[in-house]
């Protein structure tokens, strides 16, 4: 479904990501792993057209999305969460949704209409799923960080993606809210039968639900394949893995 | 026309160059480390000249002293903007913006207030007036003062910046003001003194422009914006490009005038629009990050 | 349209149509120039506050409507209807214009080149004497006999706000203002969510420009002369002034704003030369303390106070 070919992004002479290839197959969940600055927020950036690479292609259902904005990638249904919390906090929960459903909707156009009630049936259905509902008139940035991140996965949501990616979604959680965070992610994208793409730092919360592990060192692939593979490649354990297993 | 006249305006041109690059460095100090947008820095340099006027040709004062005093006053100044006022607004540049400009239209009708609208003028200093000659080509003294000055202060500021532990600070805080801060170093006492610096600097410039220019209300706008576009076009936390950005804008200035006297005024606003337009960020390479 | 602000709106609506009945002709006069520059203020606010676009010449516009009106209406005889409409389209026109050159830009930047152009604008005005007459400008605009007395035109102005203000009052509760919130908040969430930031902003930066030129109009139709003193930096920043003491985040915030402005200028003006130390103190105080606004302290006040249940106020 994703195809990652040969993709290399340098900032001021610093090599970010180097020659990264890597295929993402349907309906699988997959993982991204690698030390901190190993390039993986540079590579979803270059996914969703946040960056410009400088060389590669990258293809999404046999469709060249190499160097197309964020606004195009998104409608050809690759959803996003962001690592570090990207909400629009100064508007409440139902909003940040709704307005994600109206962009989704292309009603975004439209300056006549009251805006409270659209496409409300859509936004709840969201929100249940990612359990705010009960939130949903709070101003998003007063929540505590473990509902802003579900908040995140809940904007993602509405554009009805088709692969998601998810930038470290269990990043500064609880051990048990870590658990439950995942368990709904899976659920949600069980339900929706969505292909995941996620960057996770927790390696029992990777090995544990991926059905494919890319390793990212300094920029370059460094492993690739089903988890046991990867949990034997030696350089991927002398590079990363060290103890931690 | 031959080429003796245009001998003297490259010289004016070169000595206005000078002004700018005193008003633009500071200004470029307060945006690049601080973040901020200091429209008031034209009400600085306003305050700067009147100063000078009020010390040397109400008090009969000394030149140099006034100068002094003058710079100092105006550090004093942004040093109490800063700290108790402007530091709250930290993280939001568009408020920034409206409150430095606020100030503008205080310090405006205090100028007012204190000195009326009538322009005033400052004489020269005994030791620069009078015209220099060689062979053909005559200018003011005071212009070879203030060519030679700037390239001094320019070589100051640099050896702040490069050797003193203060100075590599403010270049690291422009680079990245948030890694600045993670390092635990008091960025507040930072911006404090860069604000300062700035100031003086505006006021420097004010005072030694004092016996060029006619000193007036309106002064603050004619020249915040020609040192804005100079910020802009010379690129943030460089003092060669600001230098350079400087001299070419001096001499655009003084022979834009020349030849399209009929859009005097608005040259300067058509060259900021040309250089916003065609590059954002100047010379450099890097658009710099705001507060 | 909630219940509460039309009747309120109606409410301020009768209030102005009383003013020809129980006030003298100063009263009248004031109040036509304030209608239009509620208008303008509120036209400018579709940028500040919901979209976070602090243009500074906002102004630009205005005048652009103003003498466009004026050039095609006087100097060419173009019928007064098509005059009227005419203006402030081409206003919008070079809203297009400058606002694709300017959105390109971030913050900062974007609001030096707005005040580049108004002052472009200004220059442009200043010197083409033959078609703008120049820094006296263009006088004895008489309109139409309909509207010679000063009552017909001030309900003629009247009439114009409040259509405007109403259909700016629906934009401003629309889907689009929610997107318009939203690259306001975080530009780039906005783009991730399918919304071309630029595009949008280039749209209400067209649709402001275009009810500010309707602001223009009404002003040449009040004062019957248009001059490029409108278009002075002081002028920029006194309609920004109103929009963030009156309040940006709230729809009604530029009316107070122009109302407690024009009030206070006209009093301190009676005393005092010294206007600008007035504004400049009241600015200054506004966004250190209240940077919300008049309209901002009652929401901030029940917050602190919990008065009313926590929900989000912005653009109520």
């Amino acid at each position: 479904m994703l195809r990652v070919e040969k993709v290399s992004k340098s900032f001021d002479g610093f090599l970010a990501v180097s020659q990264v290839s890597m295929r993402v197959k349907e309906g699988e969940i997959a993982s991204l792993i690698g030390t901190n600055g190993a390039g993986k927020t540079t590579l979803f950036n270059l996914i969703t057209g946040h960056l410009r690479s400088d060389e590669g292609e990258i293809y999404f259902k046999d469709r060249r999305i190499t160097h197309l904005h964020p606004y195009d990638i998104v409608r050809l249904g690759i959803g996003r969460s962001f690592q570090r919390l990207n909400i629009f906090s100064r508007l409440t929960v139902f909003e940040n949704v709704q307005i994600a459903v109206i962009s989704y909707k292309k009603k975004a156009l439209s300056f006549l209409r009251p805006r409270e009630r659209l496409f409300e049936d859509d936004t709840e259905r969201i929100l249940d799923d990612v359990g705010l509902s009960a939130l949903r008139n709070e101003v998003s940035g007063s929540l505590s960080f473990g509902y802003q991140k579900q908040l995140e996965l809940g904007i993602a949501l509405a554009f009805e993606p088709e692969l998601l990616l998810l930038d470290e979604p269990t990043a500064g959680l609880s051990a048990a809210d870590t658990r439950d965070a995942m368990e709904l992610i899976v659920n949600v994208i069980k339900a929706r039968g969505t292909t995941l793409l996620v960057v996770e730092h927790d390696m029992h919360v990777v090995f544990s639900i991926s059905d494919h592990i890319i390793v990212l060192h300094q920029g370059r692939v460094i492993g690739d394949g089903m988890p046991e593979q990867v949990r034997k490649d030696p350089e991927v354990q002398k590079s990363y893995l060290g103890e931690s297993l | 026309m031959d080429w003796t006249f245009y001998f003297t305006q490259f010289i004016a041109g070169l000595s206005q160059g000078m002004f700018l690059f005193i008003l633009a460095t500071g200004l470029s100090l307060i945006l690049g480390v601080m973040g901020i947008v200091n429209f008031a820095h034209g009400s600085f340099y306003m305050i700067g000249a009147y100063l000078t006027y009020y010390l040397v040709t109400l008090l009969g004062g000394s030149f140099w002293l006034a100068i002094i005093l003058a710079s100092v006053s105006l550090a004093g100044i942004g040093y109490l903007l800063q700290r108790f006022l402007i530091h709250r607004l930290y993280g939001r540049p568009e408020l920034q913006l409206v409150f430095t400009f606020a100030f503008v239209l205080i310090f405006s009708d205090l100028i007012k207030m204190g000195f009326g609208v009538l322009p005033k003028g400052v004489a020269y200093p005994e030791l620069l007036s009078g015209i220099f000659e060689i062979g053909p080509i005559r200018f003011p003294k005071y212009h070879i003062f203030i060519i030679t000055l700037g390239p001094i202060i320019a070589y100051l500021l640099r050896m702040l910046e490069q050797r003193t532990r203060m100075g590599r600070i403010m270049r690291a805080a422009s680079l990245n003001r948030d890694m600045v801060n993670a390092l635990g170093i008091n960025t507040e006492r930072v911006f404090t003194l860069v604000f300062g610096i700035g100031a003086f600097l505006a006021g420097l410039g004010g005072a030694l422009a004092s016996p060029t220019v006619s000193i007036a209300l309106g002064m603050d706008a004619a020249v915040v914006l020609p040192a804005f576009v100079v910020v802009i076009f010379g690129g943030l936390g460089s003092f060669a490009g600001t230098f350079f950005a400087a001299l070419i804008a001096g001499q655009v200035q003084v022979f834009g005038i020349l030849f399209f006297p009929r859009l005097a005024e608005s040259f300067i606003f058509i060259l900021m629009a040309i250089v916003l337009i065609a590059r954002p960020w100047g010379l450099s390479n890097r658009p710099p990050k705001f507060a | 349209m909630k219940n509460k602000e039309l009747l309120f709106g109606i409410g301020l609506f009768i209030f102005f149509a009383l003013i020809p009945v129980i006030g003298s002709k100063y009263t009248i006069y004031f109040n036509a120039q304030l209608l239009f520059t509620i208008l303008f203020a509120t036209s400018l606010n579709l940028l500040v506050g919901y979209t976070g676009l602090f243009s500074f010449g906002h102004v630009g516009f205005y005048a652009i409507g103003a003498y466009a009106f004026t050039i095609l209406y006087k100097t060419y005889g173009v019928p007064f209807g098509v005059s009227f409409v005419a203006g402030p389209l081409l206003a919008a026109g070079a809203a297009v214009i400058v606002g694709y050159l300017c959105v390109r830009l971030t913050k900062i930047y974007f609001t030096f080149l707005t005040l580049a152009f108004a002052q472009i604008i200004w220059a442009i005005a200043f010197k083409w004497t033959p078609v703008t007459g120049g820094d006296s400008g263009i006088v004895g605009i008489t309109p139409s006999s309909l509207l010679l007395p000063l009552n017909n035109t001030y309900f003629f102005t009247l009439g114009v706000v409040a259509v405007l203000m109403y259909v700016m009052y629906r934009i401003a509760h629309s889907p689009f203002s929610l997107v318009l919130n939203a690259i306001r908040e975080n530009p780039n969430r906005a783009e991730s969510i399918g919304v071309n930031v630029r595009l949008y902003q280039l749209i209400v930066f067209t649709i402001s420009g275009f009810f500010a030129g309707f602001a223009g109009v009404l002003f040449v139709l009040l004062t019957r002369s248009v001059f490029p003193d409108i278009l002075l930096v002081t002028r920029s920043i006194d309609v920004v002034a109103m929009v963030i003491v009156g309040g940006m985040y709230n729809f009604w915030g530029p009316m107070i704003g122009a109302v407690v402005l024009l009030y206070l200028n006209s009093f301190v003006k009676a005393y005092t030369e010294y206007w600008l130390l007035v504004l400049g103190t009241l600015l200054a105080v506004v966004v250190l303390f209240f940077p919300s606004g008049i309209t901002g302290i009652f929401p901030w006040l029940s917050a602190r106070f919990k008065l009313v249940a926590k929900k989000g106020e912005l653009n109520a």
